[in-house]
Formats: structure tokens, sequence, C-alpha cells
């Protein structure tokens, strides 16, 4: 009896070739359209729709990734999905990863864990490292940032610590947003408590994606909000610091 | 005190106590004498030793007198007295405190006129800096001296002259020196003169049973020649107590000889590019004796290093205005190639490697000599570390792949300005420049008519006439036109070649070389992602053609999207390569002077700018006069996929068929690179192992952000020291033209969003 399987597709918005911010060593980056939630200093609004999204295939992708494959496991390297939000296209973003696998490849998954639930323990197997952006840790700034729960977030955190897949939080630092010292203890002593958090990316707010708001016609909410001076990046890192976290 | 050299008669077994090997003692082979002897160090950075007072004053005393130079052009030149060997008193920068000594004139700084490429250039370049020419030497050279200049001009067919003034070959040496040629100048540290001497009178002997045909007198001659400079680099040497006639004893003497060997090359030689080689693992070996029998300690090694740089980065020419603008600044090219692999697998990095890339602290980064890494993912992991962190502080290293070039050239390889391979002492290079393959496209379109003047420059041919290019008949007259233009830039390579050999012939580099010596014809291209992204374009897209009221194709509209070189795409990416092959191919047809072998460049320097404005719009969809990307680059803004995707293009360019080399100029901010400085490092020494492992050959790197850039170009006097690396070596950004700041500004930089 012949099966004929339908292959996995899903929409891309671009894929990029990166070092050193989206997962260790020089990585292939695709970015998956769609997204659930809408930051108010999101840097890629680009991506926020699925049907700005191009339609493609595992297959088409994975030819792509091929062509990079000596280059990026030489660097140290790998592939990370990110968007856009990679668990709103939960299957594609599996079907990928287990592809990826296959080949040895390095694989992190950049998400905000508000679907975190949608991801399957088999896709988790498959993932070595979970980019986890948190946001806030104040439940209201967190809805007034992103217009979504927080909760999510955290269970997935929770899970992704019992599943042992490891974790590098990224936490953007906007000014009179994300700043508030007492908030940023809160998260700190939260992830403390993880075992699995390797290291706290501290990214300073920038608004380097304000062209794209402008070529989209929509306002940038951020527009004037200050970019972080370093003196309140290195606070903050220390606080993550003092929770016996690495923090960078 | 001038360096202080024992005297008394030289005794080999005293200077050569403790090394190893057989063969290089009988035979003129430095690389066997590297190979028997030499110490690979797989260690890290920490053993380093910062400057000392002495170098800082040393090097104090010159870096004061920059800010004069680089205010007036040129801070002095000696106009009456034409520079040979000998011909000037010795100079000093601090008597007292130099440990290496020499300078080109008696002061340092001071330029010196080198006329036998040509009076004009002289004159024109004492004439831009306010001098006037000497009366004695304008009658010597005007009259009884002939220079390479007027020899090539009465060989040039009218056709060569159109080429070369429309812009389609372009850059020829044949107004100055046309450099590219390595002295092995470790010889004479290894073995003194008297040695050398007699191995080139013994070459020369055996040519006396053979008839005297023309190469055969030429070849006598030039051997005569040769032992005469050698003589005179002795005498050189002598005014500054250094007794060169027998071999170095110490590490001090080492670096000494070494370096009078290459002062003598520079009294000599403007040539374009003027390398050094591949010397540190070699001194290594004499340093790590001094070190071994405890008469010197790592300070004092680091001293040696340091002076020795100090003194590469003052070399100086005499040029015009117009060539510092075509290559940015006051480039010299002295050229270090540094680490590698040997044959036997065991890397040839010393700890004089690290010394060597450790002045880029101890003096601050400079543009030259021009550090170049020969790398190979095998290389120790301290040693790539190093590299990297010091292409992340300094921006001032470029990497060539060792992987390619050692099955090639041999382990004893060095560069030749910026990406030329030669084994050293043993092979040598005809410096071809250039041409425009982007103009060449326009020409097809044309007919040979110029896109900018209308001229009639190659041989009349059927332009294209369709509203819309077609790709199958573009293709047919682009060929067309290349057969025309590699026909007609071999023979005027030709002839620039004959000329510098009868009347500017580099006497003591050539002394340096084994006789008989491997040539190469080096030809060059520029323009190749224009030329690719035009043609991809045509393919992918279409392109419609503007002509003005004669019918001369001047604008082409681009309707719809086409696959970019630059971004791993095999669409754009074949196109690119099959230009460098076909090229090469019709390069290779022509027979050349002294039956030189046929290898061509992929390389632009920073004529990139200039070549770009001498070329009119283009069917890719860039303006008349916006600037080519530098060498293999892909063009500003159109690699969009990020600096591995854009390298991968490029590594796809055959460089068998680019033996020349290819040059790939990449900038990165240093956020693209990780967030804190080992992992940078780690990340940038993994970029250079994933290129070179997936065949790329050369890579610039730049470490940098566009608001420093942007800053330094409102407040040069704040960014003395900015150096940037552009197609093959690096300069100071300050001293770039405006244009330039602006190109290398707009380049891609990979990493912002």
């Amino acid at each position: 009896m012949n099966t004929t399987v339908e292959p996995v597709t899903g929409r891309i918005h671009s894929w990029d070739l990166s070092t050193g911010v989206d997962g260790p060593g020089t990585r292939f980056v695709l970015f998956l359209s769609g997204c659930p939630l809408r930051c108010l200093y999101c840097a890629n609004p680009d991506t926020w729709h699925m049907r700005v999204g191009k339609q493609t295939c595992v297959d088409e992708v994975m030819t792509e990734i091929e062509k990079y494959r000596i280059f990026i496991t030489t660097a140290g390297g790998g592939v990370t999905l990110t968007g856009g939000e990679a668990l709103l296209q939960p299957a594609f973003t599996a079907a990928i990863f287990r592809r990826c696998k296959e080949l040895g490849l390095h694989t992190a998954l950049d998400t905000s864990g508000f679907l975190g639930a949608r991801a399957s323990d088999e896709l988790l197997a498959d993932t070595d490292l979970v980019l986890l952006d948190i946001k806030s840790f104040d439940v209201r700034t967190y809805r007034k940032l992103t217009g979504g729960d927080l909760a999510p977030t955290l269970s997935f955190a929770t899970r992704l610590d019992r599943l042992g897949v490891p974790v590098w939080i990224r936490y953007v630092l906007v000014p009179g947003w994300t700043d508030d010292p007492a908030a940023v203890d809160g998260l700190g002593a939260f992830l403390a408590g993880l075992g699995n958090v390797d290291r706290v990316d501290v990214l300073p707010f920038h608004k380097l994606g304000a062209h794209k708001y402008e070529a989209l016609g929509i306002p940038f909410p951020l527009r004037d909000t200050p970019t972080p001076d370093p003196e309140l990046t290195e606070r903050v890192r220390e606080q993550f610091r003092e929770h016996g976290l690495r923090a960078l | 005190m001038t360096a202080t050299v024992t005297a008394g008669p030289p005794v080999t077994t005293e200077a050569w106590r403790g090394f190893a090997g057989s063969h290089w003692r009988d035979q003129i082979d430095v690389r066997d004498f590297i190979q028997a002897s030499y110490t690979p160090y797989e260690g890290d950075s920490a053993f380093l030793a910062g400057p000392t007072e002495r170098t800082l004053a040393v090097w104090g005393k010159v870096a004061a007198l920059f800010p004069e130079e680089r205010r007036r052009g040129i801070l002095e030149v000696d106009t009456g007295l034409p520079s040979t060997i000998t011909s000037h008193r010795p100079g000093y920068i601090d008597r007292e405190r130099e440990l290496i000594v020499g300078l080109q004139t008696d002061a340092p700084l001071r330029r010196a006129i080198m006329p036998n490429g040509g009076l004009r250039m002289v004159e024109n370049g004492l004439k831009a800096y306010g001098y006037k020419p000497d009366p004695f030497v304008t009658r010597v050279f005007g009259s009884y001296r002939k220079t390479h200049n007027d020899g090539v001009f009465d060989a040039y067919t009218p056709e060569m002259r159109a080429a070369r003034k429309a812009g389609v070959i372009t850059g020829l040496p044949d107004a100055y020196g046309r450099g590219r040629i390595i002295g092995d100048y470790r010889r004479v540290a290894l073995y003194g003169t008297d040695r050398l001497i007699e191995a080139k009178r013994a070459e020369r002997a055996r040519l006396d049973t053979r008839p005297s045909s023309p190469d055969v007198i030429r070849d006598r001659e030039e051997l005569a020649e040769q032992i005469r400079a050698l003589g005179e680099l002795a005498r050189m040497a002598a005014s500054y107590g250094c007794d060169v006639s027998r071999p170095a004893a110490t590490a001090r003497e080492a670096v000494q000889w070494l370096y009078l060997g290459f002062l003598a090359a520079v009294k000599e030689q403007n040539g374009a590019a003027m390398s050094l080689g591949r010397t540190s693992t070699f001194l290594d070996v004499y340093l790590q004796r001094d070190l071994d029998e405890g008469t010197i300690d790592e300070v004092r090694a680091q001293e040696l290093i340091d002076d020795f740089v100090i003194k590469l980065r003052i070399v100086r020419f005499l040029r015009t205005p117009e060539y510092d603008a075509l290559f940015s600044g006051d480039p010299t090219w002295v050229t270090e190639s540094i680490g590698g692999i040997g044959t036997d697998g065991r890397p040839l990095v010393t700890r004089t490697s690290f010394r060597f890339l450790q002045t880029l602290y101890n003096l601050g980064p400079a543009p030259e000599p021009n550090l170049t890494v020969l790398w190979s993912p095998r290389l120790p992991e301290g040693f790539k570390r190093f590299c990297a962190q010091v292409s992340i502080d300094t921006s001032a290293i470029q990497y060539e792949s060792d992987e390619l070039m050692r099955p090639r050239t041999g382990d004893d390889t060095a560069i030749a300005c910026c990406v030329s391979a030669m084994a050293v002492g043993r092979q040598m290079q005809f410096f071809g420049a250039r041409v425009n393959l982007a103009k060449a496209l326009l020409y097809a379109i044309n007919g040979g008519r110029d896109e900018m003047t209308g001229e009639q420059i190659a041989p009349e041919a059927p332009a294209l006439t369709r509203e819309y290019l077609d790709y199958e008949q573009l293709r047919a007259a682009y060929d067309h036109m290349l057969d025309w233009l590699a026909t007609t830039y071999v023979n005027a390579l030709n002839v620039i070649h004959y000329m510098h050999d009868k009347y500017a012939y580099e006497r003591i580099e050539m002394a340096l070389h084994d006789h008989p010596v491997h040539r190469f014809m080096a030809c060059g291209i520029a323009g190749l992602s224009v030329a690719a992204d035009s043609l991809s374009a045509v393919k992918h897209a279409r392109v419609r053609v503007v002509r003005d009221a004669t019918g001369l194709a001047v604008d082409y509209e681009v309707e719809g999207e086409y696959p970019a070189y630059g971004n791993n795409d095999d669409r754009a990416d074949a196109i690119a390569a099959d230009l460098v092959e076909s090229f090469m191919a019709k390069v290779r047809r022509h027979p050349t002077y002294r039956n030189a072998e046929h290898t061509q460049s992929v390389l632009t320097i920073t004529s990139n700018v200039v070549y770009g404005k001498h070329t009119g719009n283009t069917p890719d969809g860039r303006r008349a006069g916006q600037p080519f990307a530098p060498g293999a680059n892909p063009m500003n803004g159109r690699d969009r996929h990020g600096v591995a995707a854009s390298a991968l293009s490029v590594a796809k360019l055959p460089y068998e068929q680019a033996r020349d080399g290819i040059s790939l100029t990449t900038t990165i901010t240093p956020e693209a690179l990780g967030h804190d400085p080992a992992e940078r490092a780690a990340h940038l020494a993994g970029i250079l192992d994933a290129y070179m492992a997936s065949g790329g050959f050369h890579m610039n790197v730049n470490v940098l952000d566009r608001a420093t850039l942007e800053d330094a170009m409102e407040h040069p006097e704040k960014y003395p020291e900015l150096t940037v690396r552009v197609s093959g070596y690096a300069v100071n950004f300050v001293r770039l033209t405006r244009e330039q700041q602006l190109d290398v500004i707009s380049r891609t930089f990979h990493g912002s969003l």
C-alpha cells in the first residue's frame, strides 16, 4: 500500500547568516512569518503577518541550509528559527529541526514562549537551545508591551527546565519600560530557580527597525524612547549576576 | 652609536652555531634552513612583551613628523640626487637609541627621486608638492639616459594608447616602478653577500658555454648587474657600520642584515608594491638561539622586532597626488606573510609570528607593513585566537588561504602586494594591473565605442540595436570584445615589461632570487560583480536600452528582479565564475614576454572608485560614476544575506583560474561578532576557518562600526591611527579621499539589520 506524505509547508519572511547574535557561532537564521504578539519595540514588524510571507516547504528550506552546512559547522554554528514567532508554525518548525538533527546541525529556537504549549516534546527533543525572550517580569507591563500574557512564557520556561533543554534568556532593556529594578530582580530570582539557564543576554533597545515602520506606513510606538546608556545596561546585567546568572 | 657589529673575519661556523640541517649549507636554500632549525609554537599570546621606553621614544620621534607630513602631502624630498643603493649618506631616527638602523635617505621621511621608471612621474610629483625639478636631473634623464616610461611609449601601438586613455585597461606600470618582486632578503642574513656573490658568479659561469643569443646575453648582463648590486649593498651596509659580507651571527644582526637587504631594494626601486616576504619564522630561529644562549630576553626580542617594524612603517616614495588618489594615501605594500603550515604538517607559527602582530599594540595600528596571515583551519588555536583578537582591535590584518597556496607554490610562499602568491626567491611576477570588465561589456553593446565619449576605442563591431538586450546576443558580442581586450592587454604588458627590464631592472631584488627564475605574467580584472550582475539582469530580468541621438547606449532600465552575485545563488555566481574562467583562457592564448606563466587576479585595491568614475551606466542598474565593488566583492548592498553568503559566492571563483589572487573585503560590526571579546575572537576565527574550508582565498577583515567612520570623517584629528582594510592592504582612513571614505562607509556593513 502506498502512502503519500504531504510535504510540510510553511510561510517564511526571509533568511540570513549571522554571527554571535542568534545563538552560538555563525548561524543560518530563518525568519518565519507571523507573530501573535505586537511588542512595542519590535524590530521586525514586517514579519508580523503570515500573509506577507513566502510559501515554502521543508525540502526547499533544507536545500538552502545545505549550501551553508560546511560553513556553519566549521564556524561552530548551526540553524536558528525565529520570526515572527516560530511556534506559530509548530509542525513546520519541528520538521525543519528533525531534518537538521539528521544532518548533525545544532538547532536553536528563538521564541517569546507565548505559544510554548504548541511545541511538542518531540520538537523540543530536537532543539539544542532555546533563545527565550522574556519581555518583562511584570504582568501588567508585559501586557502593555506585548499585548499578551506573561504566564505562558513562564510555564514554558519551567517546562524546558524539566526537559533539560538549555536556555539563553533574552531581555530587551527599554528605558522606562523594562528597567524597573524590582521587576529585573524578580526575573533574576525566577531564572535562578531554573537549572537550565546558561546565560542572560541583556540587549539594549535600539531603533534600527524604525525605517521598517515607515515603509509599512505604521507608527513606531517607541520612536521617542531613548536607547539605554551603558551605565543602565551594566546595572541591569549586574542585577542578574547577583542572582548567580551569567549576564552578558 | 650605530648598530654594533663585532669586527673580525666572517666565520661561518660561529654564525651558524647550533643550527641543524645540511643542504642549506651547500646550496642557497633558506626554506631548507627554516625547516631544519625552527621551533613551532603552539601556545597563546601570554608570553609577549609590551613596548619599552626606548621603543616608544624612537617611535615617538617619527610619529611626531606624521602630522606635518599629512598636512603637506610629503615631508621633504631630496630633489637633486637620484637614489641608488649607495647614493645617500647614512641617516638615523635616533642614533643613540635605534637598535636597527638604515633609512632610504639621510633623514626619516625624506623622500628620494628614482627617475629610471619615468622622469615625468618624478617631475609631476615634485611640482605637485611645490618643489622645482632639479635641472641636472632633468638634463640627465631628459637627454642622456632614457627611462622605462620613454621606452614603453616608443613601443605602444595606437590601440594600446587608446585603450589605456579610455580606461578599459588601467593602472599599467608604464610610468613608474612595477614592483611586486620580493627579494629573498633572508639570504643576506643567512649567507652574507660574499657567499651570495659567489653563488651568482657560479650561475653566470654556467652561461659561458651557451651561444650568445639575445636571451643569454640579457641573462649574463642581468647577473653581472646583480653581482654589482650585492657589492653595493655591502658598501651601503658598511656606511652604517655593518659587515654584511659575512653571515649574521646574532638575532640583532639577523634582523639588521635582512633589513639592509630590503633597504637596498627600496633605495633603488619605487615599485608599486615592495613586499618583504616571509621573514618572521626565519628570524625566530635567530631570536630563539639568542634566548636559549641567554644573551637576550623576551623584552629585547620584542624590541628588535618593534624597531624593525618602525623602519618598515616609514618607507616612502615620491608619487603624484593622482597616484595616491587611485591607491589611497601613500601605500608601499610592505607585505609580510605570517603563519601557515609546512608540507610536513608542522605549523610555521613561531613566537616571532606573534611578535610581529604584537607591534600593532606596541606601536599602535598602522597600515604598513601589510601584515598578512596565511590561514589554515589547522593553525594552532592560540595563534588563531590572537590573530582574531588583533583583527578585532586594529582591523589591520588580512588573511589568505594557506591551504590553496601550499600545494601550488609550496610552504615558503609569500604574498607580493596584496594577494599574489610567490615562492620566495624562486618566483617573480610581471605586474599587470587590470582591465575593466564592466566597461568592456558596454563596449560590446556599443560596438566598441566608449559610452562616455562616444569615441571608437575597440575595433568597430556591430552594435546591439534591439530595444531589450538579448542574453545570447550580448554574450556573443561580449566574448568577441573580451578577445580583443585580452589581445591588446597582454601585448601592452609585454611592451611594459620588456622596457622595465631594459631601463629599470630590479638588480638587488633579482640578486636575491635563484637563476633562472620562474616568471608570472600577472594580469587582472576589475568590475567583476558589475559585469556578472549586468549579465544576470539581462538573463533573468528584462533590460531596456536607452540610446542617445547618435545611437549610443547610455542607460538601461531593469524591469523585474534578478539574482545578484553575493547571495550564494548559483544563477548569478556561475556567471561570475564563468567570466573569470573565460577571460583567463583568452589571456593564455597570447605569448608572453620571457615566457612568463599567465595568471590573473580579481583585485582592485581602492581603484574601484576611480574605475567606477570612468564607467557609464551599466545594465545591472548601477549609475554612471558610481564606484565598483572592490576586488571580487559583490556590489554594495546587493548581498542581502550577510557575510557568510557573500563570502561563499566569492569562494566559488576558481583559484586555479585566478592564481594571482581573489580579494574579498568584509566589514563587520563588533556587535555582529558576539557579546564579549573572547566570544568575538572565537567567532571570527570560526568564520575564517569556514571561509577557507569552503575554498575562499582571501579575506580582509574590518571590525568597525559606521559611527566611528562617520566621526573620523568629521574629526580626522581624533583618529590619526584608524586603519581600514581595503582590497588587499590597509590604509589610514583619514588619508583617503572623501570619495573613498564615502565608498568605505557605504560598503555593506555586515551586522546591521
